[in-house]
């Protein structure tokens, strides 16, 4: 079942300003028309920021909220890039339609395809941290780990368990009417992404804050990551990005966008014992561009 | 008589061959003196050091990005930023003096202003660091620096405006005054802003200081 039919959308209409200003561009398309933000309205409301308990478990409570929004500074020798939770899970990981943490405490254990066998909501997040995060995934019992499973437990306060929730992850995709393609995901980059993420992707630090995330490199998530597939990128992008203006591109730029962002070199997938053919045939039977040639390059062969 | 008027001309003549033969005046000399075409001396307005004037509604320019700078001067003079003080001016600015006027003021350090301890406004402090994710509009401060001091090179300083001049840009924004904002960003955080908020918000930021405490 389409869980999209399970919402209301409300549409936010917003007129455009003067169409004959040179620079910056505007979005391409009819995404320079009007811009509609669908935002579910019936999703589950994680409980507010203050009521946060001022004991033992409000803690740990913080802490995991900390981490997860500042994963350089709380986990940082478990990171291996410059990302942070939240660049992925927006709004601190409340944000429905961002894979929110409340809707996946709901849903682990879970078997997953990725490793064939059902896993614990401690594996989950390591796995984030192992390819998102391009680190190493902290101990299952230690404080890290525990911290941000606190928050996910404390955010899921009083949301029915067992359940795929509205909101849950990325909303799925429809397939794009054209193939998705590298020159017209270049444009659309230019136009709507670079001036936060940067003309080569390379994202913007201030100090030592990340400001702004990489999108490909050596400081953006692994070849191993769920957002390297296309589809994913794809899903995440049309309901969250440009920040702040999310379901403003296209379903066609989103599908273009995202395959122009992964057809760059990043950091190995950490499955990768060698030989690129056999990792390829392991682990990427999916849309992706893993082992595709772009250019002169092999995507994943110059990859540490 | 004849002869003296002669010499003045001749005077005026060669003056005027020098001044069109002049390389264009350097940035500090606009923003000390103007470009003697009809920009002012800037600092007459927008402070001495840049900081601004918060009574008068002039806001400060030090220490804003170079090219946040410029592209306002163009959007006063193409008019998507609407401001009868600023787009005779602007307009009266060539290319090369737009960039050297702006370069001046952004190598200037941020002013140390707001700083009005205990007017921490609740509802404008959580639009500025937590958004208002309900309508999809994430925090002030995700574009504008975790502190409000700006992001280079696209995004200004807000903190420390004035709460008046603040006010009057979201409201530019939703009468469709200024429209000169990359990708419609602004616009769009203003279209999810209630008229409270907005006040809300701006009374808050006033409060703060864009330079780092020392
Ligand atoms: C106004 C600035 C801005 C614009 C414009 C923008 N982004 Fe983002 N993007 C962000 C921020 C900030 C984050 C991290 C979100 C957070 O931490 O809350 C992000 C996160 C992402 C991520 C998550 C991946 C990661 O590695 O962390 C992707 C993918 C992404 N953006 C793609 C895009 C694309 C594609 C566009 C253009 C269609 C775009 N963004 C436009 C600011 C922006
Ligand atoms: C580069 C982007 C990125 C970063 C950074 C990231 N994640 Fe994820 N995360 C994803 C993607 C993609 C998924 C899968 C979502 C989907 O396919 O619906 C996911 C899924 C999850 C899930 C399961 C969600 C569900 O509903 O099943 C959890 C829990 C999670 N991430 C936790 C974390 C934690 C904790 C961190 C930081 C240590 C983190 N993530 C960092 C991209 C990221
Ligand atoms: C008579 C007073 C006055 C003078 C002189 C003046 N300005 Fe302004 N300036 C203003 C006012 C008022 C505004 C606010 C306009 C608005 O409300 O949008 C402004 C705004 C600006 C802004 C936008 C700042 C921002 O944060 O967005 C820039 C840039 C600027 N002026 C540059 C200049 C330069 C360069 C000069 C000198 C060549 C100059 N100004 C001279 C009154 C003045
Ligand atoms: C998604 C990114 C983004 C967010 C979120 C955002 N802004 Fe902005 N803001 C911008 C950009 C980009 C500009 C520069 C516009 C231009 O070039 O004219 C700007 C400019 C401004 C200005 C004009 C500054 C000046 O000196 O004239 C004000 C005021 C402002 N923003 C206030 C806010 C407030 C208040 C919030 C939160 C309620 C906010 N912004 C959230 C991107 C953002």
């Amino acid at each position: 079942m389409d869980i999209r039919f399970l919402f209301l959308f409300t549409l936010v209409v917003f007129a455009t300003g003067n169409a004959a200003r040179a620079e910056p561009a505007q979005p391409a398309g009819e995404a320079a028309q009007a811009v509609t933000t669908p935002i579910p309205v019936k999703a589950f409301q994680p409980p507010s920021e203050d009521t946060i308990p001022d004991d033992e478990f409000g803690k740990m409570v913080r802490l995991g909220k900390n981490i997860f929004t500042h994963t350089d500074k709380y986990a940082a020798k478990y990171v291996g890039n410059d990302q942070k939770c939240v660049n992925c899970h927006l709004d601190a990981g409340r944000l429905a339609h961002s894979a929110p943490l409340w809707a996946a405490w709901v849903r682990y254990p879970a078997y997953r395809k990725k490793n064939k066998m059902v896993n614990t909501m401690q594996e989950r997040i390591q796995g984030c941290f192992r390819y998102s995060m391009n680190g190493t995934p902290p101990p299952a019992d230690g404080e890290t780990i525990k911290a941000l499973m606190s928050y996910a437990y404390w955010l899921a306060e009083g949301a029915p368990t067992g359940v795929k929730l509205p909101g849950q992850g990325y909303p799925k995709l429809d397939k794009p009417k054209l193939e998705p393609d590298y020159e017209r995901g270049a444009k659309i980059f230019a136009q709507n992404c670079a001036l936060c993420h940067g003309a080569d992707g390379e994202g913007v630090r201030q100090g030592d804050e990340q400001v702004f995330p990489p999108l490909w490199g050596e400081h953006a998530f692994n070849w191993g990551a769920g957002m390297h597939r296309i589809n994913t990128a794809a899903a995440f992008i049309r309901a969250n990005m440009p920040l702040g203006k999310g379901g403003s591109l296209s379903v066609q730029q989103a599908w273009d966008v995202a395959y122009f962002i992964n057809s760059h070199e990043r950091p190995q997938d950490p499955r990768f014992e060698g030989d690129l053919k056999a990792t390829k045939e392991a682990f990427h039977n999916h849309q992706c561009r893993y082992g595709d040639k772009v250019g002169k390059t092999v995507l994943g062969q110059s990859s540490q | 008589m004849k002869i003296r008027i002669s010499v003045s001309l001749a005077c005026a003549a060669v003056a005027y061959a020098a001044s069109a033969l002049a390389a264009p005046p350097s940035g500090k000399t606009i923003a000390q003196q103007g470009n003697g075409k009809g920009a002012p001396g800037c600092i007459s307005c927008h402070g001495d050091k840049g900081q601004g004037n918060a009574g008068a509604g002039y806001p400060y320019l030090a220490g804003q990005p170079k090219a946040y700078l410029v592209h306002q001067l163009k959007a006063f003079a193409d008019q998507t930023r609407k401001s009868p003080v600023m787009q005779p001016f602007a307009s009266a600015l060539s290319a090369e003096e737009m960039d050297a006027v702006a370069e001046y003021f952004a190598a200037l350090p941020l002013p140390k202003t707001g700083g009005k301890a205990g007017t921490a406004d609740a509802v404008g402090k959580r639009l500025a660091t937590q958004g208002k994710w309900s309508v999809g509009m994430p925090a002030c401060f995700q574009c504008h620096g975790d502190r409000g001091q700006g992001v280079a090179p696209n995004f200004p300083a807000i903190s420390g405006q004035s709460e008046d001049y603040l006010k009057k840009q979201l409201e530019h924004w939703r009468k469709g005054e200024r429209s000169n904002d990359p990708i419609g960003l602004m616009q769009s955080v203003v279209g999810h802003l209630e008229e409270s908020e907005i006040a809300a918000v701006s009374r808050y930021l006033a409060t703060l200081s864009p330079a780092k405490a020392p």
